[in-house]
């Protein structure tokens, strides 16, 4: 394929009234036919769990795959803080329009207007949704439903359970999937690794996958397919993520033609617990509300090394409540991450590694009261105390910047298919709608408008419009594609090197965060094109992956993963290379303002990167989807 | 910090288990106790040795995906406490620890340290949730719930579905992560419609499963890592008589 300007397919027609008047013009599948159309969904997280509920509820036949033990592990159920959404009951001046706005301009002009604008009218219903099945969300003593305020807005938006609201909403979206699983409209399938997407005659039909307890490579066919399978943060080998989330599944569909978009938007989570060693296995976040009441500041001097309560008020600063007065400590994540890794440079980080900054609570404490923050917090405190060993009552938390969230993934159009027909992406896994940075409470609102309101209508459209073979799994193409799945795993059980799988994946983390993390350079991005095949051809002379491939075996599993992450890692740096420009969560040094901010170049970046993978090692293919903006005019960015 | 390592290893549901001897050498306090398997396994691995299988996933104590007895106490010696929270801070200097999988009939071994918790899943199945549709909600402020209702409802909702109360409990019982789920929707206005109907169907899809019965021993909330009350049970009960008295099905 040469390139190509890419259709995103959005409707005609005044922003407002897009999504309404394309509900009506797409396609329907009459409910008697619904039932024989098979449908697979890829993952158990909001997008997944909530897309397979929904479409089951309609009477499609789902099937719906997690690698996890259980769909109720999905790592959705980790988000603690909140999802936003425009109801406007604080009166304070939210509507569509404004979460619509905040969500275009936190993403720095990098996300495709329309898509927004659905999400933001999506919003309203997810809530109404979510408090039917029985969401136990926050409320006031009048017994109406309670706000918090997140980074990036100047409204009380945010709907929240405790600082287990990812938790809620997943159980909420489970339950509803499991009462599908019980009426028989979906199948589950647990502990099933997909390791390729399957194409008859051009349209995605089915998958492969590995049954991780018995080992047998299984197929499966379908009218569609659709991949809610998450981020690719572990790539960084320390991130937010849970230590199973990995890219397999969405680089297998890259590999069979999908195109990837913007893999180098990725979101440093600016409050994460500091790293301490190298034993360390993942990083952990704490919730962004906690800027609700918590204080960032350094000390004014270099290599201050008093404890925090000895440093007296006027020692200390508050930087981002100095920098960004009418945000404060609410500015969106990438603002503050990259403040905290700017104090930390010039050498005014505190604790051990000088990694880290105060998040302070004294000031709340006494303003509140120790009874109301343990109630908004406790939970968080507690898991601090836990890891850091520290009391965060009485001494503030440490806190540092890790890789949480990617913006980037599979391109999809306004229907959330990609290029390949009959494969959508729903969630984090799919790149259209956060931009170059992602505003805190908005994911869980992605994921969920994807799976409930979106998927639902856009699915019945692909299917009444399109005339498919019938096919089975005995089809040619099916045996083929297991052929090449089987041929993979023999590959990495036969080199038989002397390696840990979680040596090289550390070592390739260490590249990414050192070269392609919160801030890069032309130098920096060479460097790391340089050395990731180099690590790759490594692997391949010299991992030990023990064991054999007919039971479960959790290093053939992780081998796999971090051999797909040693050539996507290679994408996402070329890029991060290609975009010579600052926006969001991709910082290139050699674009900022006077003041250190990210400098956009808009004549010639206003656009969606889609890249065509045309081999290993090989350069890809660049496909443009330019990025028209009618409704909100992009300006430098501030929150001053 | 030096450690001497029990560990239970079972090649498959099928074959026997028997504990085997481990050295820990290089432990760092800091260190969760997967982490320091982690390190144990890298070990194994890279001298071609099947590492030990054990489940994790979001390793911060929500995901409900790990779970090993610790020295005879699911998730280890820390109350309300993950074993992926667990830091090797809590342990001294030349300790023996014993680690082994939980233990239940209706939680078959897979390998080694992995269980089968299918069984948690078609509980719910039965019956954990509230039959609404996506579409057709009414405003989310339409019926006002008292905070407190709220709150107690939460606390329920907490449980992660790990199954460390099955794994403590002597009677192999799933009422205590039954019982949350049933407080849960019970408490809440949206649950009520179901309500009888879903404590009795949720009751005897536990039955089914080979889970026994709850002789009041409170084991199991003592190592909820959610510190979920056996209140809870006692609601579960009243419940499910409630139900049989006004035939819930």
């Amino acid at each position: 394929m040469s390139p190509t300007k890419l259709d995103s397919n959005v409707p005609a027609g005044p922003i407002a009234e897009k999504w309404d008047r394309h509900r009506f013009e797409m396609k329907l599948v009459n409910p008697a036919n619904k039932r024989k159309y098979t449908i697979i969904v890829v993952g158990t997280g909001l997008a997944g769990a909530s897309a397979a509920a929904s479409l089951g509820e309609l009477g499609y036949n789902v099937l719906n795959f997690c690698i996890q033990d259980s769909p109720r592990r999905a790592h959705s159920i980790a988000a603690q803080g909140g999802i936003n959404a425009a109801k406007n009951y604080q009166n304070d001046g939210d509507s569509v329009y404004r979460l619509f706005y905040d969500t275009v301009k936190g993403g720095d002009y990098r996300s495709r207007e329309a898509n927004v604008y659905r999400l933001a009218q999506l919003s309203v219903n997810i809530i109404d949704q979510c408090v039917a099945q029985g969401v136990p969300f926050a409320r006031d003593y009048g017994g109406l439903l309670d706000n918090r305020s997140f980074g990036g807005a100047q409204v009380s938006r945010t709907f929240y359970a405790r600082g287990q609201t990812g938790q809620q909403l997943l159980l909420g979206a489970y339950q509803s999937l499991m009462r599908q699983v019980h009426k028989g409209t979906v199948r589950l399938f647990a502990r099933r690794e997909m390791l390729d997407l399957v194409l008859v005659e051009g349209r995605a039909r089915g998958i492969v996958c590995r049954n991780l307890v018995t080992g047998e490579i299984e197929r499966y066919a379908a009218h569609a397919v659709i991949l809610a399978t998450g981020g690719y943060g572990t790539v960084y080998y320390l991130s937010t993520n849970a230590v199973n989330s990995n890219v397999t599944a969405s680089w297998r569909a890259a590999k069979r033609g999908a195109l990837f978009a913007n893999p180098c938007f990725t979101q440093i989570h600016p409050t994460c617990i500091p790293v301490t060693g190298d034993h360390q296995s993942k990083l952990t976040l704490m919730s962004e509300s906690l800027r609700n009441d918590g204080r960032v500041w350094v000390p004014k001097k270099k290599g201050d090394t008093r404890p925090p309560d000895q440093i007296p008020e006027d020692e200390r600063d508050y930087y981002l409540e100095r920098k960004y007065p009418s945000f404060g400590n609410l500015v969106p994540r990438d603002v503050a991450s990259r403040n905290a890794k700017q104090m930390a440079d010039e050498g005014r980080g505190v604790g051990e590694t000088g990694l880290a900054v105060y998040l302070d609570f004294q000031d709340a404490i006494q303003r509140l009261g120790i009874d109301v923050i343990r109630e908004k917090y406790g939970n968080l405190f507690h898991m601090y105390k836990k890891i850091a060993d520290e009391d965060a009552y009485k001494v503030p938390m440490r806190i540092y910047p890790a890789i949480h969230y990617t913006m980037g993934g599979l391109w999809v159009d306004y229907n959330l298919m990609t290029n390949v027909p009959g494969l959508h992406v729903l969630g984090e896994a799919n790149f259209s709608d956060h931009g170059a940075n992602r505003l805190g409470a908005s994911a869980l609102m992605q994921g969920l408008a994807d799976g409930y309101f979106v998927i639902p209508y856009t699915i019945g459209h692909y299917l009444a419009g399109s005339t498919m073979l019938k096919v089975t799994s005995e089809h040619d193409a099916f045996k083929e594609s297991a052929n090449c799945v089987q041929k993979n795993i023999n590959r990495l059980l036969s080199v038989k090197g002397n390696r840990g799988i979680r040596e090289i994946h550390r070592e390739l983390g260490r590249i990414m965060w050192d070269n392609v993390g919160m801030s890069r350079t032309e130098q920096s991005l060479r460097t790391a094109l340089a050395q990731i095949p180099k690590l790759r051809g490594e692997f391949w002379q010299s991992v030990s992956v023990p064991g054999t491939d007919d039971n479960l075996n959790q290093s053939l599993e992780y081998a796999g993963r971090v051999a797909d992450y040693l050539e996507f890692a290679e994408l996402l740096t070329l890029d991060a290379l290609h975009r010579r420009e600052s926006c969001g969560g991709h910082f290139r040094e050699e674009s900022q303002t006077a003041d250190g901010e990210a400098l956009r170049d808009d004549e010639h970046y206003s656009y969606v990167a889609a890249w065509e993978f045309t081999g290993v090692g090989r350069e890809p293919v660049l496909h443009k989807e330019p990025l028209v903006f009618e409704e909100v005019h992009p300006t430098q960015r501030s929150y001053k | 910090m030096r450690l001497k390592l029990k560990i239970w290893r079972q090649a498959g549901p099928g074959t026997a288990g028997r504990l085997v001897d481990y050295a820990a050498d290089h432990v760092s306090p800091d260190m969760s106790f997967l982490e320091m398997l982690d390190v144990v396994n890298e070990g194994l691995v890279k001298q071609g040795h099947d590492a030990i299988a054990f489940d994790s996933d979001c390793r911060e104590g929500i995901c409900g995906m790990c779970g090993l007895v610790v020295n005879g106490i699911p998730h280890g010696p820390d109350r309300g406490t993950t074993v992926c929270q667990l830091h090797m801070r809590r342990f001294r200097d030349g300790d023996t620890i014993v680690i082994e999988p939980w233990r239940a009939r209706a939680f078959p071994v897979v390998k080694d340290l992995v269980v089968d918790r299918s069984a948690l899943d078609r509980i719910i199945t039965a019956g954990g949730y509230v039959s609404v549709n996506c579409g057709g909600a009414p405003d989310g402020n339409a019926i006002p719930i008292a905070k407190e209702v709220s709150e107690t409802a939460m606390d329920s909702a907490a449980c992660i579905g790990c199954g460390a109360c099955v794994a403590a409990c002597k009677n192999a019982s799933a009422h205590l992560f039954m019982s949350a789920k049933i407080s849960h929707l019970s408490l809440l206005p949206q649950g009520q419609i179901e309500r009888y109907r879903r404590v009795v169907a949720m009751i005897e899809q536990a039955d089914a499963e080979g889970f026994g019965s709850c002789s009041n021993e409170g084991e199991c909330e003592a190592v909820c890592p959610k510190e979920i009350p056996i209140s809870n049970i006692a609601r579960m009960t009243r419940e499910y008589f409630r139900a049989l008295w006004v035939g819930g099905r």
